[in-house]
């Protein structure tokens, strides 16, 4: 039996041991404890070393607010997880982990360094210190301060467990199982309505875990529990323990992390380690009690110096005594039940220290009565002990004087500054919250959504009030869900009802510079940062809290806030009202990045689109590129080519022969209807009345800002039907422009847009040698080049399917475009490929049909135009229908803006090295040698090595670039200056005579 | 996440449905070449950026796919009403009198 555990107690189950590790030594605890109550059962508090000043530190808490008790936990590759609170981490059998942030051992930290130079680390040292020069953030803070401060490192390996994701609905979600969630779920339960009840802890009964003494309903508080818990079952209520409320969204969205595997010795095949619900509840009771706040005295965070409530709680669960001597310092009556029940399982109560004059006099009475010495309107002045408290120095203060110091010795300080109530959910809400000058804290104010806050969450302290105030809102909560409830009263013995007082830091008489006195323990604040930020200027809380990291740590200020807000008010000389609280964030506790994540990783992180042809290119050794969410054979290395000689050889082909291209990803829509040619002269800016069907148009799309948005080639099937094509990631876009303006702008035209991106498998022939590839399998067109020129477009069969066939070129040879149902995309492929095994057809990827585009220097919306360019900008005025009355975008055309000279034009770039490629994205000028920062003119929007060429070439947007034509304007590059030549974009074949085979 | 109303499928439904299409009540003029360079800046860029009740449209795009109109309060992001397009706007003090 370990040394502090008590023989029996707690709801640990004494005949079941769990081995793990801390540190590498082996330990024993009971099934049921965290790892905090094991070591403390062990008498072990250091547990860590602190943030900045590597202070040593043991657990405060016996919560999920702990700020110093923090661990790494593994169990084995990709499981390491840092920054657990061993206050919560259930023990499992082999269960390893580590303490965080020293250097060295964690008895002898060579990082406390920084604890001896503290006054180089004031508040806002952040600001201050990492201003000086440049050097010293390489030579000095990243690899010497950032190494000595920080939490634990973080995992290298990526995690193999997987996460879980669902929706829930339900009438009332009751958060918190303490006495109030457990009455509010019982009443709304009885009347009818379907619950969801949620508690972080293992076990559910909140503070009643903690105090077993209590009477409810003439049943010990235990028995009382196992009943309401067994109702609520039966009942039917969803009973959720290890489970986080972490944020409170939107019409009663609740985000809840349950925790399923990290307590088990042996995680189940394919069991999701944790499982993020997303919650819509018509009523939320908000149950969430109270958190115990410290006191702030010089020493105030040794080890074996924690909250009063938090030894009371490792003795009633875990069955712990946090020490054998116990001082007491409290300016709240809660503390003195800890002390009272501490004293009944054998510690030694040294002294009960209040810091009020007159405490009430009934709990003095009791303390007398077990022997208890009450030393009352006393400060706390100082602490020893290095690695655990030993002694503290307690004055008494009177009339504001310091007296007399007495040394009391000890091995541990309990301490207790008075409850907060727990309103982080409440404010994510936009809830307001009230300062009550009473208590001296704030309370919920105006409710924004259909919630209740119930118990000690606003205010309420002790048992019989608690409950009832569950039971209130949980029949509130009934009713406004048209049930019939109603609360039905429980009588409470034995209650512990308190009151409490709260303070700035105690007072002292030390100097003041040698006080360190914590508030934030994890970001290691002390009163003084505040003090010293407000001197130095900062009024609002929120300019305290940024400058000195006051609640900025992983526990989010959950102790150290209202402590943070007394003192800046008190330095600021208002009233804290006025200084005000720092927003409360989601999520309520630290949360996996794999619970938000859930499903949404590797393979299905997001939508894998593939195209019918998508197997064929797999299978021949395509290698991929996203765009969008398609993937899209890139290229097709034959023989251990690189990208460069596949390209290179795969243009080649397509130049002197034939090559072959799945282009199924263009978008594609279908306008069809008796006003479809008037809706595609309003939308797209060329003229559309004069196509006839069976011809097809190079179409642009502009925003009503004049700017470029889409283009594509659109066919006119007949007097009321286009087949129009988009760009692969503009499909859904211009659909939505599309149904937009039919919807809301011209409701009176009669067409219907349809989706068919998916429906049409399209294959791309190029090459001299398309038309005899494609020949023999056309049946109902006659595709020679008389009757079927360039643009030309029909519907027919190709390789016995149904098909629309295009006659147009995006590489500026004699080009196709055989559009089949989807499903016979392949079976058209493979015939296409059969037939032009002859002519040595050649398969090639986006990557060549990129070098083939631009060597005709057509542009890719989107790559050549960035949203700010115009047709005319493009290049692309001849595709305005200047004598419409009006198209989307036409009235812009006009701005002064874009009128103006100097805009950035669309012209080729070709570098005087042909050897050497520019960068796309390269920024150019025109005079290399102007002072930085250079006047820039423009940039390099796409750039490639040109195998038919033999040289690079490029397109750019520059400023007056036409104008320019001939000039040399200069790149420069970390290697030096790039000198480029100005061109027309068309550097193959300008005349289009190869179109016309 | 929001619960939004759609007034052509009548049914309130998750905000991942929806799509947001900026400021409602925006007309595109009948005749774009008769306006001032001014009134067509205004008519593309000038919004109301309301800090309270703002009319926008939202379109079900995963669901019906209808644009509609919708009051929502940008400060507390509740909806105040959603209706069809082209029909009028609605009196907001008659709006919030109803809240
Ligand atoms: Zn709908």
């Amino acid at each position: 039996m370990s040394q502090f555990r008590i023989p029996g107690k707690g709801r640990v189950d004494h005949a079941e041991t769990v081995r793990f590790a801390f540190d590498g030594r082996e330990f024993t605890g009971l099934r049921g404890d965290t790892v905090a109550s094991a070591l403390l059962a062990h008498g072990v508090h250091l547990m860590g070393r602190s943030f900045k000043y590597h202070r040593p530190r043991g657990p405060v808490t016996a919560d999920s607010a702990e700020p110093n008790a923090l661990i790494g936990t593994s169990r084995g590759p990709g499981r390491f997880e840092p920054n657990t609170r061993a206050t919560v981490q259930e023990l499992r059998e082999g269960l390893m982990c580590e303490s965080q942030n020293r250097l060295g051992s964690l008895s002898f930290d060579l990082g406390a360094v920084n604890d001896a130079l503290h006054p180089l680390f004031p508040a806002g040292f952040y600001y201050k210190t990492f201003m000086w020069p440049r050097s010293f953030w390489d030579k000095l803070y990243e690899p010497v301060i950032r190494r000595a401060a920080g939490l634990g490192r973080a995992p290298s390996e990526v995690d193999p467990d997987r996460y879980a994701s669902r929706y829930l609905h339900t009438d009332l979600l009751v958060v918190g199982a303490g006495p109030s969630g457990l009455m509010a779920a019982l009443e709304a339960a009885r009347a009818g309505a379907r619950v969801t009840l949620v508690d972080e802890n293992p076990e559910m009964g909140g503070a009643l875990r903690s105090d077993p003494g209590i009477e409810i309903a003439g049943q010990p508080a235990w028995d009382w529990l196992d009943g309401a818990l067994a109702e609520l079952e039966s009942l039917g209520v969803r009973l959720m323990n290890r489970t986080t409320a972490i944020g409170y969204y939107h019409q009663n969205m609740v985000g809840l992390c349950e925790k399923l595997t990290d307590h088990l010795d042996t995680i189940p095949e394919n069991a999701p380690r944790e499982r993020m619900w997303r919650v819509r509840a018509t009523r939320v009771v908000l149950a969430q009690g109270a958190l115990e706040k410290p006191l702030v005295f010089h020493g105030n965070d040794r080890p074996g110096v924690m909250l009063a409530g938090a030894a009371q709680t490792y003795l009633h669960r875990y069955g712990v005594k946090v020490g054998d001597r116990a001082v007491i310092v409290t300016s709240h009556d809660s503390a003195y039940h800890a002390a009272f029940d501490l004293a009944e399982a054998g510690t030694k109560i040294v002294a009960i220290v209040d810091t009020r004059a007159t405490p009430e006099e009934d709990l003095r009475a009791e303390a007398r009565a077990r022997g208890i010495e009450v030393l009352t309107g006393h400060t706390v002045t100082d602490t020893k002990g290095r690695l655990r408290v030993a002694s503290v120095t307690v004055n008494p203060v009177e009339g504001g004087r310091i007296g007399a110091a007495r040394l009391l010795h000890c091995d541990c300080l309990l301490m207790s500054g008075g409850w907060t109530p727990s309103l982080h959910l409440f404010s994510h809400t936009k809830g307001s919250l009230q300062w009550d000058e009473e208590s001296r804290t704030f309370l919920p104010g105006r409710m924004t959504e259909d919630c209740h806050i119930a118990g000690a969450g606003r205010g309420l302290w002790g048992y019989g009030e608690a409950l009832a105030d569950g039971a209130k809102a949980g029949a509130e909560a009934a009713t406004a869900l048209g049930k019939k409830a109603g609360a039905t009263p429980l009588a409470v013995a034995h209650d512990r009802p308190g009151t409490g007082e709260s303070h700035k830091e105690l007072p002292t008489n030390r100097k003041s510079s040698r006080v360190r006195a914590f508030i934030d323990f994890q970001n290691d604040v002390t009163a003084k940062d505040i003090r010293l930020a407000v001197r130095e200027g900062m009024r609002s809380i929120e300019h305290v809290k940024r400058y000195t990291t006051n609640g900025m740590a992983t526990d989010q200020g959950k102790m150290s806030n209202i402590n943070g807000l007394m003192i800046a008010a008190d330095a600021v000389g208002k009233a804290p009202p006025e200084v005000g609280l720092t927003t409360f964030r989601p999520p309520y506790t630290p949360t996996t990045f794999g619970a938000f994540a859930g499903y949404h990783k590797g393979a299905t992180f997001e939508v894998t689109r593939r195209t019918p042809i998508d197997a064929w290119a797999e299978a021949n050794g395509a290698v991929f590129e996203p765009v969008s969410l398609w993937r899209r054979a890139w290229y097709f290395p034959q023989g251990g080519e690189d990208m460069e000689a596949a390209v290179a050889r795969e243009c080649l082909a397509t130049r002197a022969s034939v090559g072959i291209f799945d282009a199924s990803t263009l978008g594609k829509i279908e306008v069809a209807g008796p006003d479809a040619v008037e809706f595609m002269n309003r939308m797209y800016t060329n003229p559309w009345t004069k196509l006839a069907p069976g011809r097809c148009r190079y179409g642009v799309l502009l925003g009503e800002d004049g700017y470029i948005r889409d283009d594509g080639v659109i066919g006119r099937l007949g007097s009321d039907l286009f087949h129009v094509t988009t760009t692969t990631g503009g499909a859904a876009r211009v659909l939505n422009m599309m149904e937009d303006y039919l919807q809301t702008e011209w409701p009176d035209l009669d067409v219907w847009l349809t989706s068919t991106t998916e429906q049409w498998a399209t294959v791309a022939l190029n090459g001299p040698k398309a038309r005899e590839v494609l020949v023999g399998l056309v049946e109902g067109c006659d595709i020679s080049a008389e009757a079927f020129p360039h643009m030309s477009v029909a519907e027919c069969r190709v390789a016995g399917f149904p098909a629309r066939l295009f006659r147009l070129s995006f590489t500026g040879e004699l080009g196709f475009e055989i559009n089949v149902p989807a499903r016979h995309g392949l079976a058209l492929w493979e015939a296409l490929m059969q037939a032009g095994e002859p002519h040595g057809i050649t398969a090639y990827g986006t990557e060549t049909m990129h070098v083939l585009r631009t060597e005709k220097g057509f542009i890719i919306v989107g790559q050549d135009t960035d949203g700010t360019v115009t047709p005319e900008d493009a290049g692309l005025g001849w595709a305005i229908g200047k004598a419409k009355p009006d198209f989307v975008g036409k009235r812009s055309l006009a701005r002064p803006d874009l009128v103006a000279p100097g805009r950035k034009q669309l012209v080729g770039l070709l570098t005087e090295d042909g050897a050497v490629k520019l960068e796309e994205g390269a920024q150019i000028v025109l005079d290399p040698g102007q002072p930085k920062p250079m006047k820039m003119v423009g940039h390099v929007t796409s750039s490639y090595h040109s195998a038919t060429l033999g040289r690079s070439i490029a397109m750019a947007l520059i400023e007056g670039g036409r104008d320019r034509e001939g000039e040399t304007v200069h790149v420069p590059m970390p290697e030096g200056v790039v000198r480029a030549k100005i061109t027309s974009t068309a550097f193959y074949d300008p005349d289009g005579d190869r179109l016309k085979l | 996440m929001l619960l939004i109303h759609c007034p052509y499928c009548d049914e309130t439904l998750p905000e991942l449905e929806f799509a947001y299409a900026g400021e409602a009540h925006v007309i595109r003029p009948e005749d774009p070449s008769a306006m001032s360079d001014e009134e067509w800046r205004d008519f593309l860029f000038i919004r109301t950026n309301a800090r309270g009740p703002h009319f926008e449209r939202w379109r079900h795009v995963h669901g019906c796919a209808r644009f509609f109109n919708a009051v929502r309060d940008t400060v507390s992001d509740r909806f105040l009403l959603t209706y069809k397009a082209g029909e009028p706007r609605p009196d907001l003090a008659s709006l919030e009198a109803a809240q």
